[in-house]
């Protein structure tokens, strides 16, 4: 799982920036029960995907205390840590979400500093 | 203040989980610390992972310990195909829930930081996973590529601290592998963190042979060898090589074996070596070593013994070859599988691999012999003490299993006899010595016990003698000139020869002389006895005339008195 081909992800990638304004995310948020960590990053990234992605998004938060199983099928260790599946390339984006700025480098939503 | 520390009244040993590694067991006095985490570090190459499959494999299928294996360097099918070399076949451990592997996918272009973070999803996955198939062991192999990984090392640690206190509590055993650092044991200093049992492993190549080391550098709550241990790593997995017998306490037998050659079994007090104990043959270049070998490993095929022949010189063609040349035939042995041959060059492998394989050899072919031919192939440079340690182990080894050992020793020739091999002679408990006797023009054979324990044995020097029907041992002449062996006692046993023969002469003829004396006596007395028998006899009739005339007289007295009428 997850291996990317690095050619298919190059295109994806381009296309990605190309298209982002106008393209649908799939997001998952993986957390761990109601620890604090998990309630700043769902209230965090509920408020970014609102700001600039309304409309245009599908956000999932999964508790691995429910679903533990999913922790090897996704290959989470971090949490929380929110899995972009769409559009492509693959990015996970840890930690509470608190720092916007990389949360959208992380969305391609802004260019990467240089 | 009162002094009332209690007093256990057993001593509790601390639990451990026997890691089925062949040697690992031994140093660490039963294997890893149970349900505590033991950390192994050591350079690339090393065999961290391996280690520390091996140690889940063999819980599983030995000691019916589950275990899960998290990876976060190699993924499940390259670890998979990677220890199938060493005869583990994980697909079907994890088929039957003895294994689960784990292949942690971290990819730091992947992640975008932003914010505080934890490792619960471990955590969950981890436990998830020992709790799939009641794990007892895990092995986290490396968890440092987190560090590689993931932002925020600070974070990380605390993470580190965390899992590790968890596993404790957890109650598995565990391993965790970490890339060696420069000044500390490991790049992120997990030793720290772990602290029950700390292994390192070690690769290092010297004149250019390799050779692999462990070390036990801690062990919380338990003895430990604390050497460095060579180990090896081949088709059968891991071994690691400690000295068997650290307390000289195996058993010793009373067994006495014949040394092939009756002549020296009557020098060894009538009976040869004892079983079990180790015999040294040290002597110069061509003084017949292998062929005291080869008696002695014919000896034994022939009491239907096994023996073992670590040739280190000569092809085992070449040795059947060589001995049929003094009418030891070893080929029969061989096509018996009574006698095994294992010939290799010494610089073909590291010391410590030759000694593991010559342990395991030993283990699968159990012998009751042993040959190793010479020792002296292992001196490589400045490897000497090295070699000596290795030779204790071997040595000790073999006695420990009650195998009669037979090391051959080259000395230099100029280096006095005994002095080259003063550090194993402690080891030795039989010491043969073969050397040159150079005299009259010529070079023989001399072979004297140097020492011999436990048994009377013979102070004198033999001469020896390798005929077409094997080594012969003889007397040598000890006289003002030294000892005399080859021409010089030929001429010496003439010489001896005719003395005895003109003594032998001289008794004859003085035998002779006085049987013709006694002869001539004789006759004399038989003469002198004639003459007397012939003066006796005239004499006997001179007294018998002088008895008749005298009767004659008193009967005419009687007459005439009876014609006078006489009264009385």
């Amino acid at each position: 799982m997850n291996e990317n081909n690095s050619h298919d992800s190059t295109a994806a990638f381009e296309q990605a920036l190309k298209s982002s304004q106008d393209q649908h995310y799939t997001l998952r948020l993986y957390v761990i029960g109601t620890s604090p960590q998990s309630v700043h990053a769902i209230a965090n990234i509920k408020k970014i995907c609102e700001e600039h992605l309304q409309g245009r998004y599908e956000l999932e938060v999964i508790d691995l205390y429910q679903q533990p199983q999913l922790a090897q099928g996704e290959q989470i260790i971090v949490s929380p840590t929110l899995i972009k599946k769409l559009p492509m390339p693959l990015r996970r984006i840890i930690g509470d979400m608190s720092n916007e700025e990389r949360v959208l480098v992380g969305l391609d939503l802004r260019p990467r500093p240089k | 203040m009162t002094n009332s520390k209690p007093v256990s009244a057993a001593r509790i040993l601390l639990p451990k989980a026997p890691t089925g590694i062949q040697g690992l067991d031994e140093i660490t006095g039963g294997g890893l610390p149970k349900g505590r985490p033991t950390l192994i570090c050591g350079s690339a190459g090393c065999g961290k992972t391996l280690l520390a499959m091996e140690f889940l494999v063999r819980g599983a299928t030995q000691f019916n310990e589950p275990g899960v294996f998290m990876a976060f360097e190699e993924t499940i099918k390259d670890l998979t195909k990677n220890v199938a070399s060493l005869g583990f076949d994980l697909d079907s451990l994890v088929a039957d829930k003895k294994i689960v592997l784990d292949f942690v996918y971290i990819e730091r272009s992947e992640i975008e930081e932003t914010g505080e973070y934890d490792l619960e999803g471990l955590f969950i996955r981890l436990n998830q996973a020992i709790d799939s198939i009641g794990a007892k062991r895990v092995v986290l192999d490396t968890i440092e590529s987190l560090f590689a990984g993931l932002p925020n090392p600070l974070i990380l640690r605390a993470e580190l601290r965390r899992l590790f206190r968890w596993l404790k509590d957890k109650g598995v055993t565990a391993i965790i592998t970490g890339e060696r650092g420069d000044e500390s044991l490991t790049r992120q200093g997990l030793e720290e963190y772990v602290s029950d049992c700390v292994i390192v492993l070690d690769h290092r190549v010297c004149d250019q042979t390799s050779s692999r080391r462990l070390r036990v550098v801690k062990y919380r709550g338990s003895t430990h060898g604390t050497d460095e241990y060579p180990f090896l790593i081949d088709e059968d997995g891991f071994s690691v090589l400690p000295i068997t017998s650290l307390g000289l306490q195996h058993d010793v037998s009373t067994d006495r074996i014949s040394t092939g050659i009756t002549r020296l079994d009557a020098m060894l007090g009538d009976a040869g070596y004892y079983r079990g104990s180790s015999v040294l043959v040290s002597g110069t270049a061509g003084t017949g070593k292998s062929s005291l070998a080869a008696h002695f490993c014919d000896a034994a095929c022939r009491r239907g013994e096994r023996a073992l022949y670590f040739a280190f010189e000569e092809s085992p063609s070449q040795i059947i070859r060589n001995m049929r040349s003094i009418g030891i035939d070893l080929e029969p042995w061989v096509n018996k599988g009574l006698l095994r041959f294992q010939a290799t060059r010494p610089a073909f492998a590291g010391l410590e691999m030759q000694l593991t394989m010559m342990h395991k050899t030993v283990n699968t072919f159990k012998p009751e012999v042993v040959i190793v031919d010479p020792l002296n192939g292992f001196i490589i440079g400045d490897n000497e003490t090295s070699v000596k340690s290795m030779l204790m182990r071997l040595a000790d080894f073999l006695k420990t299993k009650q195998i009669t050992s037979l090391f051959t020793s080259l000395t230099a020739g100029g280096a006095p006899l005994g002095v080259t091999d003063v550090a194993i002679s402690a080891m030795i408990d039989t010491w043969l010595v073969l050397r040159d006797i150079e005299i009259g023009g010529e070079r023989n054979r001399g072979l004297s016990i140097l020492k011999s324990r436990g048994m009377p044995h013979s102070n004198q020097i033999r001469e020896c003698l390798l005929t077409d029907h094997g080594m012969e041992l003889c007397e040598v002449y000890v006289g003002a000139g030294g000892v005399l062996t080859g021409s010089a006692r030929l001429a010496q046993e003439a010489q001896e020869q005719a003395l005895k023969l003109t003594r032998k002469q001289e008794v004859e003829r003085r035998q002779l002389e006085l049987e013709s004396k006694r002869r001539a006596l004789e006759a004399q007395i038989e003469a002198m006895r004639a003459e007397f028998d012939v003066q006796e006899a005239e004499a006997m009739k001179i007294i018998g005339q002088e008895q008749a005339q005298a009767l004659q007289l008193v009967l005419e007295r009687a007459e005439m008195g009876q014609s006078r009428k006489a009264d009385r």
